[in-house]
């Protein structure tokens, strides 16, 4: 009856994986060759995943929607990527990592997840090193490391303020390593569309190419995706505009249980809103805070320009609430601050939503050219955009919909409820709980792909040795095939009048106003209503134009929103059920005098996952306990 | 706050790489100039839409100056006429009320249009897939720190490492030379330790790839580096020379 075996390995937590990995069945080269494993998304959980199990000798398919691999939006990462290397000598250790993990997600991860994730850090800054991957060092030639939120070591490495684009890269290069041998064959402008099931499991994909709007069918012995996070269900994201639920919303549909859709982070340095015409919102990363001080004027409505407002009459609200963090409180607790006291009236800017983060000390201390090689790249930005000089004025920032912890729900070998596909990185619910800690999605992509996946997926595969590949003319591909077929012509014949745009623009504002930083019965009981109208005004008004056999990015788009309004109802449900606050989910009826998310161990310490059951019929929701054998939750402060 | 400006635009009309394209002239009045390029153009084909004409094709995804998909000619500069600035970071504070824009694909044999903006980058791939690696598998990596890098070399590596492969450099260059990209490459590996064991056949083989890929050769006019949106330095294809004559005449 319970799908939910989350398959950790007996044993103390410290030697679980080291037991696992000495104990898993393996495939035999010769056979890995016959074996075809089909990998969905090229970003750093997608092209490592796609490149080491080349490596191993698999057969390799690997598609992403850009024009090249390595256009995934992990390229987009600013900060750095968490290791327990302890290069700092500051006391880090593979289990302050996890702990730190696990008491930033506010305990709703599961413990051998993270232990293994912190355990594999380590590596993975070494094998980034081997690529050739420009870390930050210094003089003597070591790597340099810095601090995130959330924690009280120095435990990141980062590359100037372009980690992901750099680690993206490091990947991409092996990835074209393997492409360039023959074992990986690269699908660019290529989408999935649709899991194919055949005997109950996962084999292979519908994709559309998305130059011709062909449909291809793609047989693999298993289906890995690794497609990243749904931020832009909210419309408004730091997410890119091609971030999409498509690929892991069918899985959920055939079958793939959906773990924590509710959890979202909301991003507390972001460039603010200017006008309605904004296609996305710009993350500035949260390494500023470990120089820039967050403030805003005591006095509400204080229209005054920063300079003139003198430090008495500031109020460095993080420094003050929070002694111990300061400016470096987690992520959660960071956007939530800010929020507040822009409902307070004391937000900044022509919004007034917006609150400052200030440089002039950390000039004064350290010098401009200091503050110009920590962060030139993020100043330069923030001035492109704005047309403000964030050394002579603090930035205007505002929290944002960036990252989410919620996905495809997954055992330790990262598999799915179905058998043969897997979910990695962002777009599984692993490794974050409630809320991630900065640095740590690098982190995360990196080890499932690097290191965890070629390990676990030989345990499936190893039963599948004597399955040969399975002709695409299987009627299960033809059904498939078919059912896509028939929704993306029902989808360019309603000829309706509201724009792709127009209704995705509709979707994020029901989310972030009901389902954003705040959330409460009653707003999210209307929410649920809203989108449920939302979804037949789509498929009654939408107009998509040109033809579906042509290049055609609207209808691209129509797909994708399709998805997402159908997701935003999941999250909407699951953010009903849990009436407790933890991490980046504040339900306003559950906090501390002080204001502070107050979490409810006793009657949500579990996953709530998911089950499709039909359309128009509600979810099921199955529960898999969280056990704490090593940590013990305790209500988190960072004061 | 507020401020808008009315402008013309001329936009390159592709149906796709068979058919041959033409310009088309649209009027965008009040415009704001708080917007982007990228948020001006779809402001643009929110109304060519509700009008029943077909959008604009354009490439876009990060939009904040890093995934390096946006690829556009804005009055006969690749990204616009502002320096190290990707057309998605453009915002509309640089132009003028009353201006004409001319945007046009970048203009490349070796980059077909694939439709109206929006062109076929896939000789890039070619390049990179020729040596644009470090020839090491997962797993058995030394620690880190076991190698150190002198911080001046690593600095320069990752001034090289920085570039998006947006394709402005082969945008702008007469030869449609892609020498730029390729040269960041090897100069970030030719820079480094890890990169030193394959630095002859590395060098070798993807200039072998570039020119089958079809871009032109390099004639020093500097056009790569003036347009590069991250300040990819002309002297990397200085340093990708060196290599090549090294490499060639090493050669058995």
């Amino acid at each position: 009856m319970n799908k939910l075996a989350s398959k950790i390995p007996d044993g103390p937590l410290e030697t679980k994986w080291t037991k696992f990995k000495s104990t898993v069945r393996l495939v035999n080269p010769s056979n890995k060759r016959r074996i075809e494993v089909l990998v969905i998304g090229s970003g750093l959980a997608g092209a490592s995943a796609a490149a080491a199990l080349a490596e191993l000798g698999y057969t390799v398919k690997c598609f992403c929607f850009q024009d090249s691999p390595r256009r995934a939006h992990s390229i987009a990462a600013q900060g750095g990527i968490n290791a327990a290397k302890n290069y700092a000598n500051d006391g880090d250790s593979v289990f302050r990592l996890f702990y730190d993990t696990v008491k930033g997600g506010d305990y709703r991860a599961r413990e051998a997840n993270v232990y293994r994730l912190a355990e594999i850090s380590n590596a993975i800054i070494d094998q980034c090193v081997a690529q050739g991957v420009p870390f930050a060092r210094e003089y003597g030639g070591l790597l340099d490391n810095r601090s995130f939120g959330g924690v009280q070591v120095s435990r990141t490495f980062y590359a100037r303020g372009q980690t992901g684009q750099q680690l993206l890269l490091g990947a991409y290069s092996a990835l074209s390593r393997q492409i360039s041998k023959g074992a990986v064959t690269m699908y660019n402008r290529h989408e999935m569309v649709e899991v194919v099931m055949i005997d109950g499991k996962a084999r292979g994909i519908i994709a559309r190419d998305l130059v011709t709007g062909e449909l291809e069918r793609h047989f693999g012995h298993a289906v890995v995706l690794a497609t990243g996070g749904y931020g832009n269900v909210f419309y408004l994201s730091t997410n890119a505009m091609g971030s999409n639920t498509t690929a892991i919303w069918k899985a959920y549909k055939q079958g793939a249980y959906f773990g924590n859709p509710c959890f979202t982070q909301i991003h507390p340095t972001c460039i603010p809103v200017s006008g309605e015409y904004q296609s996305k919102l710009t993350l500035m990363s949260e390494s500023l805070r470990n120089d820039g001080r967050v403030w805003v004027p005591k006095a509400k409505g204080d229209k005054r320009k920063a300079e003139e407002i003198p430090d008495e009459e500031r109020d460095y609200y993080l420094e003050r609430r929070y002694p111990a963090f300061g400016n470096l409180v987690p992520r959660d607790v960071a956007s939530r601050a800010a929020k507040q006291v822009c409902d307070e009236g004391r937000g900044v800017g022509p919004s007034g939503l917006a609150v400052f983060l200030d440089f002039r000390d950390s000039i004064k201390r350290l010098g401009r050219a200091l503050i110009e090689e920590r962060y030139g790249n993020l100043f330069e930005m923030y001035e492109k955009i704005t047309g403000d000089d964030p050394y002579t004025s603090p930035m205007r920032i505002y929290p944002a919909v960036h990252y989410t912890m919620g996905g495809l729900w997954v055992d330790y070998n990262l598999m799915t409820t179905v058998p043969g596909l897997y979910a990695l990185g962002e777009c599984n619910f692993s490794d974050h709980g409630a809320n991630r800690l900065g640095a740590s999605a690098l982190m995360q992509g990196l080890a499932d792909g690097y290191f965890v996946i070629p390990y676990t997926i030989g345990d499936y595969l190893a039963d599948e040795i004597r399955t040969g590949s399975t002709p695409t003319s299987h009627p299960a591909f033809e059904a498939a095939e078919k059912s896509v077929k028939d929704r993306i012509d029902s989808l360019m014949n309603v000829k309706g009048k509201q724009t792709v745009e127009d209704l995705h623009k509709k979707l994020g504002k029901i989310m972030w106003d009901y389902c954003g930083m705040g959330r409460n019965a009653e707003g999210l009981t209307k929410a649920l209503g809203m989108v449920r109208e939302l979804k037949k005004e789509f498929w009654s008004d939408v107009r998509i134009p040109g033809g579906a056999k042509e290049f055609n990015p609207e209808l691209d788009k129509a797909g994708r929103v399709a998805d997402f309004i159908e997701l935003g109802e999941l999250m909407i449900l699951d953010a009903l059920n849990r009436k407790e606050s933890c991490g980046g989910h504040f339900r306003e009826e559950s906090q501390t005098e002080e204001g502070e998310a107050k979490r409810d161990d006793e009657n949500f310490s579990y996953v709530a996952a998911w089950e499709f059951k039909g359309e128009g019929v509600e979810p099921m929701l199955n529960k898999e306990d969280l056990q704490f054998d090593v940590v013990h939750p305790t209500q988190r402060s960072y004061k | 706050m507020g401020d808008t400006i009315n402008l013309k635009l001329k936009i390159w009309r592709q149906k796709n790489s068979k058919e041959s394209g033409r310009f088309e002239i649209y009027d965008m009045p009040g415009v704001n100039t708080h917007m982007s390029f990228l948020e001006m153009l779809d402001v643009l084909n929110d109304r060519l839409i509700r009008e029943g004409k077909d959008p604009v094709a354009f490439d876009h995804d990060c939009r904040e100056g890093i995934c390096g998909m946006c690829s556009m000619y804005i009055n006969g500069r690749a990204h616009g006429m502002l320096k190290g600035t990707t057309t998605c970071q453009l915002h509309m504070r640089h132009f003028h009320d009353g201006e004409t824009v001319t945007i046009e694909p970048w203009r490349a044999t070796a980059f077909p249009v694939i439709r109206d903006l929006v062109v076929d980058r896939t000789g890039f791939e070619k390049i990179m897939q020729a040596g644009g690696y470090v020839s090491v598998n997962t797993g058995n990596a030394p620690d880190a720190n076991n190698l150190p890098i002198e911080k001046s070399k690593a600095d320069e590596a990752f001034d090289a490492a920085a570039c998006i492969g947006c394709g402005a450099c082969v945008a702008s260059c007469k030869n449609a030379s892609a020498m730029l990209f390729l040269s960041a490459k090897v100069s970030q590996f030719a820079l480094l330790p890890q990169g030193e064991p394959e630095r002859r056949e590395r060098v070798l083989r993807m200039v072998a790839a570039h020119d089958e890929a079809g871009f032109g050769s390099c004639t020093n006019t500097g056009a790569c580096e003036a347009e590069c949106p991250k300040g990819i330095s002309i002297s990397h294809i200085a340093r990708l020379n060196r290599e090549y004559l090294r490499a060639s005449l090493s050669q058995e």
